[in-house]
């Protein structure tokens, strides 16, 4: 216990002391939550659209105003006279073209159905998907409004639920915690052992009678200690400066944070048992952690469409059991019972994580 | 007279084996191999290992702090095995690494107080041996500041320090003094004698002739193997031969083809000495003045000399079988 405490005492002591790492670490994933929570959105707002109104009817009319007044469009061109989609998508004068009918108004009055086209640029297919969605809804509800329940027939088939407006801050912010919480307990973790091993204090440290997992806990709970107070001000600033629900259990989420938590910092470990420098340390840390936890956990994309080799290596990512069970706490209050998939495979790893990496770890220099 | 470790008192003989290497073996990497190192080592001896780089020393101090695993071969320390009871040595051994490895981002008392800690040296205990340790360290006015901050010769008193927080019964000392000014070495040296005075076991290893000249017994060590091993005194009465010093000007830095003359052992080049062992003085010196003189030096003086540690291990290392 003496030992564990000094060697914890002293983990603090440095880390306190390392103004500078420390504010990097602080400030890293607020930088992240900005670029990600702003720059890139998977929603989209204002996306240029050209209207050929044929009919040129105030019923039609209403309906061009529907989409201007939803956020999600905005007009570039209204033409009555037809307007060639293929021009203009290359001139990239919108990315979008609605084409209404001239018995628009006519069909509306006697209740037949509308052929109203709507025709997205699929160069850049995330925005064409995004944008046919919403035009779907848009014309739903020009619908409904008109006829109730009975409204005829467009055909609409998306559901969307928990995010309806598509927000996709919502979803990106809960996943980001979980790569952020991976990327930096990995780093601290293997940057403090690789340091001691660098500047030879290591060497001191393995002289003294101490076993290899006080100094492995020692170093653990310091930096569980900070990934959690980090972890703390990067959901509440998700939740209050971003917006994002939290509809679940927050002590729910403690719990299986820090399992998450212990996970990277034996990931860390690990790392840092093989290798021998600082440098060496930070770059395997990042490309082990940051990649996969992007590429290969359903945060950027789903892991259903993957390969099936690929589907398989991402179950030993465990960002991808993480993130599920963030966002299934944080946006649909999801049980203990609901998120028994995740969270077993998740703990099994951290086991054989924790339990390979203090193996590993050597008490001699060789 | 302070007491750091009071271990005299249950010694009364004075002639207890404190450490016993028994043909230990090791390769590891490149270099620093060892090549069946035998040794004995007395309770409260000051023990001087010697040797050029790479021949071992550390190798053979890392091997019986258990920071490396020898391939063959076994030691006891203290009396403990050192295949079964390495945690139990640890506890009696206090190590100083070639290089400075304290943290420097904590202050005096802090490393002092972590490496207390780190050997379970109970809280009443600690503050006492601080004390003890701040008196003969002087490192009293600095307990506060950060140890990157320090001096070398205070880094190297602080490192001592840890490595005595717990009362060792072994001193293990990794080139403790390499890079410390001729006073500090002085000063770190007073204290070694007074720890073996008081008991403590001191193995040291150091590049400095006058340094070995300090301990009990040195030992020669060069490519893993024991060459010599005597009182400091003892040493140079194993050289068999004499030294011939000449004083002058201008000597040529390769003397391979003075190794040709008949009777001269081996050469060596100290600024503008030039010393040559060999058989007898009057065998060697006209050729070697001739061949100087051609070679365009200046000779000022000859004399014979009694021959210095050093000169003893160039000789060794030149005998020893396999030498290349």
């Amino acid at each position: 216990m003496q030992r564990l405490r000094a060697i914890m005492k002293k983990e603090l002591l440095h880390i306190i002391r390392d103004v500078r790492s420390l504010t990097i670490i602080f400030l890293l994933p607020l930088i992240m939550l900005v670029l990600y929570g702003y720059a890139i959105r998977l929603d989209l707002k204002n996306i240029p659209l050209a209207v050929w109104d044929a009919d040129n009817s105030q019923e039609s009319r209403e309906l061009i105003r529907a989409f201007t007044h939803s956020g999600y469009f905005t007009l570039t061109l209204h033409a009555i006279t037809p307007v060639d989609p293929l021009e203009v998508f290359q001139e990239r004068r919108a990315k979008s073209v609605l084409a209404i009918p001239v018995d628009y108004g006519a069909r509306l009055h006697d209740g037949r159905a509308i052929p109203v086209q709507f025709l997205s640029d699929a160069s850049e297919s995330n925005t064409a998907t995004i944008a046919g969605q919403y035009a779907e809804q848009i014309i739903l509800s020009r619908l409904m409004s008109r006829f109730g329940t009975d409204a005829p027939l467009p055909d609409v088939r998306a559901l969307v639920l928990f995010n309806p407006e598509l927000e996709s801050k919502v979803f990106v912010v809960p996943g980001l915690v979980a790569i952020l919480f991976m990327m930096i307990c990995a780093l601290m973790t293997s940057i403090t052992i690789a340091r001691e091993k660098e500047t030879g204090t290591l060497e001191q440290i393995l002289v003294s009678p101490v076993r290899t997992a006080e100094i492995i806990i020692g170093k653990l709970f310091p930096y569980m200690f900070l990934a959690s107070l980090i972890g703390v001000v990067v959901i509440l600033i998700a939740i209050f400066w971003f917006g994002a629900p939290f509809v679940g259990s927050p002590l729910l989420l403690a719990v299986f944070s820090i399992v998450y938590l212990l996970c990277s910092l034996a990931i860390g470990i690990l790392i840092s048992t093989r290798v021998r420098t600082v440098q060496v340390a930070m770059m395997a840390a990042l490309v082990i952690t940051m990649l996969p936890s992007i590429m290969l956990s359903g945060f950027v994309f789903p892991i259903a469409s993957m390969p099936l080799p690929i589907r398989i290596l991402t179950h030993i990512v465990p960002a991808r059991y993480f993130l599920v069970i963030i966002r299934g706490i944080m946006l649909k209050d999801a049980s203990l019972y609901l998120l028994r998939f995740q969270i077993l495979p998740l703990c099994i790893l951290t086991f054989i994580l924790l339990v390979v990496s203090i193996r590993r770890f050597r008490t001699t220099l060789e | 007279m302070f007491v750091l470790g009071a271990h005299r008192a249950n010694d009364e003989t004075g002639d207890a084996m404190s450490i016993l290497i028994d043909d230990i073996h090791k390769t590891y990497g490149a270099q620093g191999a060892l090549a069946g190192v035998t040794l004995s080592i007395r309770e409260g001896e000051r023990f001087g290992l010697i040797g050029p780089d790479g021949a071992g020393k550390s190798s053979l101090m890392r091997i019986l702090c258990g920071l490396i695993r020898a391939d063959r071969g076994s030691f006891t320390l203290c009396g403990l095995d050192g295949n079964r009871d390495l945690r139990a040595i640890k506890s009696s051994i206090g190590y100083m690494p070639q290089r400075f490895s304290l943290y420097p981002d904590l202050t005096v008392a802090e490393n002092l107080r972590f490496f207390a800690d780190l050997f379970t040296v109970p809280r009443r205990e600690r503050d006492e041996r601080l004390e003890r340790l701040y008196r003969f360290s002087r490192l009293k006015p600095f307990a506060a500041r950060r140890a990157a901050a320090l001096s070398g010769g205070m880094k190297q008193k602080l490192a001592l320090s840890c490595a005595l927080i717990h009362t060792p019964r072994v001193l293990i000392l990794d080139e403790p003094t390499t890079g410390v000014d001729p006073v500090s070495r002085r000063e770190f040296w007073d204290i070694l004698s007074e720890l073996s005075r008081d008991g403590t076991t001191i193995l040291v290893s150091t590049p400095y002739m006058d340094e070995a000249a300090r301990c009990d017994r040195i030992a020669f060590i060069h490519h893993g193997r024991l060459l010599a091993v005597d009182t400091p005194a003892g040493i140079p009465g194993r050289f068999p031969l004499t030294i011939l010093e000449f004083r002058g000007r201008r000597f040529p830095v390769r003397h391979d083809d003075m190794l040709r003359v008949r009777g001269v052992a081996s050469v060596r080049l100290l600024g503008d000495r030039l010393r040559v062992a060999c058989e007898s003085r009057e065998a060697v010196e006209r050729a070697v003045r001739d061949m100087l003189e051609r070679s365009g030096a200046e000779i000022l003086s000859v004399r014979t000399d009694t021959p210095s540690i050093e000169d003893t291990f160039v000789h060794l290392m030149h005998e020893e079988p396999g030498h290349v």
